[in-house]
């Protein structure tokens, strides 16, 4: 194979300095019962011309925003990409580099990933960011983790019913079996309803998890829900959309102690669902308990400023046991991705972007509402790029379809997720959307051959 | 020639009013933003990012990168970590349109080609592990551990056992107790022999009947293929325990032995070690799992299935433990995990691990000489030396040996690493790798050895910054930039 360098002769010169005769002889301390006596049964060997065909064929079946608008949300988002990020983040020196353990060799990653955490810093307003995790679910569990590891004694944890569904699936698999209570808020608006948060929230709550924007685009009162959460001397958790920060206030400005976030909106693609950017980003309280690796500044023997991992006594590898968590890699590809994302953007740059978001989500909503089988269903709370629709027919499956056959990725089904909302979808509207796209989906749906329903029949 | 300004963080290149993005101007009716978004949800100002043109930021990274060591500029002996070549064509192709671009939410009838190729990768690491059912959900290794003893207890609840202990070597990585500590069993070590097998006295003291499972990595992390593994096994299964492999160290064995077949119930991979998915200066990676017959109902949600010549997502399964992460799974890693394994097929993938192997013996039989490998004449994909008889002798550690190979442009070997070993220098040197580059590392690390101590204590000489003041950083933690008094 390519990759191999050993030619028969290396080999022979390697097995004499050895001192044994065959490769085989090698695998000798595996017992003979333990070996497997056959060949593997797998695809046969692929030269890179043979794998090329292969893989384009497999990626000629599936659609995707290259052939379709996408018109999908729900954490994760067809946001545009630069193309010095790709450019970046290509180097072999960045990619194929190891996790910076030898600081000496590895400065552009520590000093990339210290950078990342400043940047996170700036656009939370946290005081503190660690140099990323897996993704924006497992993140928010790891918040819990930390809050109760943290916090007072109480073990009950509150999150509103407008949290990310498989967020909050998430919580259940860590946490049930564990003895922690989790209380969800329902929030049939759309946005949680202060009363019924204040009514959930009591002195055993531990934390208090919201999401703004909510998963139904929706924009929640962080900073009056982070006031009940307090008032009980519960931490609050934020889960929020990196680019809606170009416009809305920022969790540390709202109250929020931890912010997570799926951050591959900045300058990642969607690539079926990862890998993604775990971002999590916390008050000074938590420094000694935040999970994952974190970079610090420092001197060097010469009195030069560069960059260390630091903090490793709270991790696996040091800890073991009794770490605060176990994890080991970060996401340190996709937080480089981040950080040159951000670079570039700068502040008017998040800022445009998360207008025309908006801008662009508002048309669509009141074109598609203009249909008439459509209607909006959380008609009356502020949104950010995301919206729900009701189709008064209750064929979402069927309208979907015309819609991809014309071209369009039209929406996410929300009955997969809430079988009382089996009659509606969730439309994401980024800045990649245009105007004509906009108008020639909402020019599908009114033209929908589709009838009513035979779920409901 | 080294670019001075590499070292300014992007908050000291800053300048008002520089921009590298130009969105195009907004195409629809606009309104005013607050008649669409209450005020007082509303930012005063725009976020404190930094300004700069595409060509700063550019050249600001590009120098950056120029500070890093890496697989494709310099050789990484670095044990446990598997540090193999990274194909270019698997970057290629994991970034073509239709793969690197879909939507988690899209319908299945638009995503065929990619449920087939995870179908594919599912039935692919069953077969290489000897276990049946796959989930390719975790992100990583860690967090397949995790997933995989979640499992676990679900069963064991499932079949009305309460069951807490979870045994694991001490020479095990420490996200196996870490992981057993999060999924709410108690995490008890097993010492090590003086072979850096399991001490089967102590695994029989400690096996007791409320023995959940047993973690093993095998090879083990001293390169050695634990000789009692049947025994172990059979052990801890009439107890009515489950044996977990941590498959960090897989590539030693593609293809010529099997976990299913020596004992595991579960195992996860490392696919950014064993299957050349780069690590990305320490990520992203996968963790994927497998198990037997027994488990698959208690794997997370979904997983792919074939319904005559269509591929679906199975959600339908009630006794999944749920989802330990959003959406699939962590797909473009996995992408270049089947790259990679097509790319070598079944001979190849055997000829990897005889090759990786092979230059693990060749490494340790020149090792040997200048300095101890107490486990053995004999290893798998690596193996352990100590440099303890040299600090005793003349003061150099382990540490001072690594530092000084970075001066020589190599990669130091992980060191410190198992803890049951005074001054571990582990080395793997992995298939992807000539004799000349063995040959020339073999020789350096003699020569370091003949160094002079005063000379390895300062070591590294040459490299971008000399040793760092880890302890300042760790006291008085300076964690962003505008924290820092500098």
């Amino acid at each position: 194979m390519s990759y191999l360098y050993n030619t028969p002769d290396d080999q022979a010169a390697m097995l004499k300095s050895i001192g044994v005769n065959s490769i085989e002889e090698l695998f000798s301390t595996i017992p003979e019962d333990l070996r497997l006596k056959r060949d593997l049964v797998l695809p046969p060997q692929m030269g890179e011309l043979e794998l090329t065909q292969h893989l384009s064929a497999l990626a000629a079946k599936n659609a995707s925003p290259a052939t379709h608008a996408c018109f999908l949300g729900g954490g994760s988002y067809d946001h545009f990409v630069p193309a010095a990020v790709d450019a970046l983040a290509s180097r072999g020196e960045f990619y194929t580099s190891y996790t910076p353990y030898q600081p000496e060799v590895s400065q552009g990653n520590l000093q990339a990933m210290f950078e990342y955490q400043t940047l996170i810093c700036d656009l939370t307003g946290m005081d503190l960011s660690n140099a990323s995790l897996y993704d924006g679910g497992s993140a928010l569990a790891e918040a819990v983790i930390m809050a109760l590891n943290t916090g007072k004694r109480g073990e009950k944890v509150v999150v509103l019913g407008t949290v990310h569904p498989e967020y909050r699936q998430i919580l259940q698999t860590y946490f049930t079996d564990l003895g922690i209570e989790i209380v969800e808020v329902a929030c049939p608006d759309g946005v949680a309803d202060l009363a019924k948060v204040e009514a959930s929230v009591d002195a055993s709550t531990n934390c208090v998890i919201v999401q703004s924007p909510n998963f139904f685009g929706g924009i929640e009162d962080v900073a009056a829900i982070a006031e009940i959460a307090h008032k009980n001397d519960a931490v609050v958790i934020q889960s929020f959309d990196p680019i809606s920060l170009g416009l809305l206030k920022r969790p540390g400005d709202l109250g929020a102690d931890i912010a997570v976030a799926e951050g591959h909106s900045l300058g990642s693609p969607m690539q079926y669902g990862g890998p993604y950017l775990g971002i999590m980003a916390c008050s000074d309280q938590f420094v000694r308990r935040l999970p994952g690796r974190i970079v610090g500044q420092t001197e060097d023997r010469r009195g030069k400023r560069c960059w260390v991992l630091t903090l490793q006594t709270r991790e696996q590898h040091i800890r073991r046991e009794k770490a605060t968590s176990n994890i080991c890699t970060n996401q340190g590809l996709f937080a480089l991705r981040a950080s040159i994302y951000l670079s570039l953007l700068g502040p008017s740059g998040l800022e445009q972007a998360a207008t025309l978001c908006t801008q662009k989500a508002h048309y669509a909503q009141q074109s598609l509402t203009e249909v008439d089988r459509l209607e909006p269903v959380f008609g009356g709370s502020p949104f950010f790029k995301e919206f729900v629709l009701r189709d008064t027919q209750g064929n979402v499956e069927g309208l979907l379809a015309e819609a991809r056959e014309a071209g369009f990725l039209g929406g996410v089904p929300l009955g997969q997720f809430f079988p009382e909302m089996d009659d509606c979808f969730l439309v994401c509207v980024t800045e990649k959307r245009t105007k004509a796209e906009i108008d020639a989906l909402t020019r599908t749906f009114s033209l929908c051959h589709t009838g009513g329903s035979t779920i409901h029949a | 020639m080294r670019n001075q300004q590499a070292t300014q963080l992007l908050s000291e290149l800053s300048r008002p009013g520089r921009v590298a993005v130009h969105w195009p101007a907004c195409d629809v009716p606009e309104q005013p933003i607050q008649d669409m978004i209450p005020t007082n949800f509303l930012a005063d100002e725009a976020p404190r990012l930094p300004e700069l043109t595409e060509g700063e930021v550019v050249r600001h990274y590009t120098n950056l990168s120029t500070k890093n060591m890496s697989v494709d500029t310099h050789y990484y002996p670095l044990g446990s970590c598997t540090m193999k070549y990274n194909p270019k064509r698997n970057e290629r192709l994991a970034s073509l349109p239709g793969i690197v671009d879909l939507h988690p939410y899209q319908d299945e009838s638009t995503i065929q080609g990619m449920l087939q190729l995870l179908y594919e990768l599912q039935g692919i690491f069953s077969e290489i592990s000897g276990l049946p059912a796959c989930s390719l959900q975790p992100a990583a290794g860690a967090h397949g551990e995790l997933t995989a003893l979640m499992a676990a207890a679900k069963y064991f609840k499932s079949i009305g056992e309460d069951r807490k202990v979870v045994l694991a070597p001490d020479s095990s990585h420490g996200t196996n107790p870490a992981s057993a500590q999060m999924a709410g069993f108690k995490a008890v070590s097993i010492k090590s022999d003086p072979n850096g097998g399991v001490d089967m006295d102590d695994f029989r003291k400690k096996l007791t009947d409320d023995i959940a499972v047993l973690m093993i990595t095998n090879p083990s992390t001293l390169g050695l293929f634990e000789k009692n593994m049947r025994e172990i096994a059979d052990a801890v299964h009439e107890k009515g325990g489950l044996v977990y492999l941590d498959g960090a160290n897989m590539n030693a064995i593609l293809g010529i032995a099997r976990p299913g077949d020596f004992g595991a119930d579960m195992m996860h991979y490392n696919p950014h070690k064993t299957f050349s998915g780069p690590h990305g200066g320490g990520g992203p990676g996968a963790g994927p799992i497998c198990v037997t017959e027994k488990l698959k109902p208690f794997l997370p949600s979904p997983i792919v299935e074939k319904d005559g010549d269509r591929y679906k997502l199975d959600f339908d399964r009630p006794n999944s433990i749920g989802r330990v992460r959003s959406f699939f799974g962590n797909t473009g890693v996995l992408v270049r995990a089947y790259c990679y394994i097509l790319s070598h097929g079944p001979i190849g993938l055997r000829e990897v691990s005889e090759n990786a192997v092979l230059n693990a013996n060749y490494l340790l039989s020149k090792v040997k000489h200048f300095l101890p490998v107490p486990r053995g004449e004999r290893c798998m994909h690596e193996f352990v030396a100590s440099a303890s008889e040299l600090k005793k002798e003349r003061g150099i550690t382990a540490m001072d040996i690594g530092k000084r190979l970075l001066d020589y442009g190599f990669h130091a070997p992980t060191v410190y690493f198992p803890l049951t070993i005074p001054e571990a220098i582990m080395i793997e040197p992995t298939e992807t790798e000539s004799k000349e580059t063995l040959d020339a590392f073999v020789e350096t690390l003699f020569k370091i050895t003949e160094e002079d101590a005063e000379l390895l204590h300062d070591a590294p000489h040459t490299t971008p910054i000399s040793r760092p003041n880890e302890v300042q950083a760790a006291r008085s933690p300076c964690l962003r930039a505008d924290f820092c008094s500098s």
